[in-house]
């Protein structure tokens, strides 16, 4: 299958489970998880997640909502978002 | 190489707190082949190919937002001079039909705004564009959608006061039509217009262009100012490679966005707009990326510099992420619009005097500006000249857009309503030009434009 990369970014103030919350959810709907960073910037918790969405079987706006009602549920700021807006702002 | 944490906050950053948007997705259409002389099926045929494009732009670019997480503001779309495609139904009444018909298709759609009700008079007036200019008060307090615009002049062909002559009365008439006058808001009137401008009101779909194209236009000022706000000791040289770092990643999602969105739609990419461009919001405003430069408030003695340090950082660093800039690519001021300008206004820093010489050095002129409803015509319509001289003798765009509201007097502020913001009432110079207006005529091409 194709590979679909997306990065899911978690901003906002360190909590237990954060990691735990999300992986769960992707394993659940068959997403990998490629690439896992995080790191303190600005006084804010910021992890960055690299996942393949090529194997989700619904339409993306339900993984988003999904990503946001965890993000709801502990006070985080969640965004799904394609790799290659990265790669077009940042690589020249 | 990996994208770094680093990388993707700042991205984040960008789209959650300093309000980085698609500013609009802008679809030119060709409307020259739905002509019929028939008009009942000359208007069929432009509100189902208005309706149909305006569903599938939506639908696509909702789709992209939710790929790229980033907001896509406004889909919009903008239509052939509808002066042009009237010449054979030259009836005031067929006029503002047609203008339903544009104002239904959109509506339908889902479109906010459609562009290009106006006409291309820069040399002459047609009976077209004669009736079409007397008919707008009707249609601009008939329709929700429609905007209008009129070229009055370029580098080439000088500039056609006769034309800009009728503007002061039209204005007049559209805002005692409409609410708070906010009808003008809806009508911009230009020297050099570009065919691939993707804003409002002034977008139309140029005669030059194909049969359909999508043009993007981007926005962050509140990124600007945020890196500009991090670096309060540089001098103007690095501030500009600030700025222009800034702008060129921006761009970049911009013409990301604009590339897959045409790929998707199966027509043509047309041009990104890398505009600075302000919203009401808190921190989206291109005064506060002056105030953050070190001024107290814009219009303050050392803004127009600040403006043109600002406008051609934008520049360059647009121009080096895409190859397709195009539009108006600079940085509006709008007074209505800018929560700054309108403080600035309050503040009596800024007035007509000192936005005219702004935008000698910005990309569009005098916009959304809000004078006494009981400015004379003759004084609104040298107004306009004033500002549209600037832009012929310059060799770049200049565009007004001017609100004459009733009953209001200088230092009023009148709510607009949505998108359009609260406007200051501004003061204006109480000596006529009447006598000098009144001799109309073309105001002849600069001799810059022989380059033969």
């Amino acid at each position: 299958m194709k590979k679909e990369l997306s990065f899911i970014t978690v901003i906002g103030k360190d909590k237990k489970g954060i990691v735990a919350k999300v992986s769960n959810l992707l394993y659940k709907n068959n997403i990998n998880i490629e690439d896992i960073n995080q790191k303190v910037m600005e006084g804010l918790f910021v992890m960055t997640m690299l996942v393949d969405v090529g194997g989700y079987k619904y339409p993306l706006h339900k993984l988003n909502s999904l990503l946001e009602k965890i993000g709801k549920e502990m006070g985080l700021k969640v965004q799904l978002q394609h790799e290659n807006i990265f790669k077009m702002m940042h690589r020249v | 190489m990996a994208i770094t944490v680093d990388e993707v906050f700042e991205t984040a950053k960008m789209i959650l707190y300093e309000n980085l948007d698609i500013r609009t997705t802008t679809l030119g259409i060709n409307l020259k082949p739905c002509v019929d002389s028939d008009f009942r099926i000359f208007k069929k045929k432009v509100y189902d190919k208005v309706y149909k494009n305006g569903l599938v732009l939506i639908k696509e670019a909702e789709k992209l937002e939710l790929k790229y997480g980033i907001p896509i503001v406004n889909k919009r779309i903008a239509v052939t001079p509808v002066s042009l495609i009237m010449e054979a139904h030259l009836r005031k009444e067929k006029f503002l039909e047609m203008a339903k018909t544009l104002d239904k298709a959109a509506g339908d759609a889902g479109i906010d705004f459609i562009g290009g009700f106006g006409s291309l008079c820069q040399k002459g007036l047609t009976r077209s564009d004669s009736l079409l200019i007397d008919t707008l008060p009707d249609i601009l307090s008939k329709t929700k959608h429609v905007c209008s615009f009129l070229n009055v002049g370029s580098n080439v062909s000088g500039m056609n006061l006769d034309a800009v002559n009728l503007i002061g009365p039209m204005l007049k008439k559209t805002a005692k039509k409409t609410k708070n006058g906010a009808g003008c808001a809806r009508f911009v009137v230009f020297v050099n217009a570009p065919e691939d401008n993707p804003f409002m009101a002034g977008a139309f779909h140029g005669v030059g262009e194909g049969d359909i194209t999508l043009n993007i236009g981007i926005s962050g000022p509140g990124v600007v100012r945020s890196v500009v706000e991090k670096n309060k000791e540089c001098d103007l040289t690095e501030l500009s490679e600030i700025i222009k770092r800034t702008v060129f990643k921006i761009t970049r999602a911009g013409e990301l966005i604009g590339r897959e969105l045409a790929k998707n739609l199966k027509i043509p990419f047309g041009a990104v707009d890398i505009s600075l461009a302000s919203t009401i919001n808190k921190g989206d405003s291109v005064a506060d990326v002056i105030k953050a430069f070190g001024i107290e408030y814009i219009g303050a003695h050392g803004s127009t510099l600040a403006i043109a340090l600002l406008m051609d950082a934008v520049k360059k660093g647009g121009a080096m992420a895409s190859a397709n800039v195009g539009g108006l690519s600079g940085t509006f001021i709008p007074v209505s619009e800018d929560m700054g300008m309108v403080e600035a206004v309050k503040r009596k820093s800024l007035s007509l005097d000192k936005l005219e010489a702004l935008t000698a050095v910005c990309s569009v002129g005098l916009d959304m500006v809000a004078i006494p409803g009981n400015t004379p015509e003759e004084t609104i319509n040298a107004i306009i000249a004033d500002e549209l001289s600037i832009g012929i003798i310059n060799n770049k765009t200049a565009a007004v857009r001017i609100l004459p509201i009733p009953g209001k007097k200088p230092g009023d502020l009148v709510k607009l309503g949505g998108l359009l913001g609260i406007a200051p009432v501004m003061s204006v110079n109480k000596y006529s030009a009447k006598n000098f207006m009144k001799r109309g005529g073309r105001l002849p091409a600069p001799v810059t434009s022989l380059r033969n």
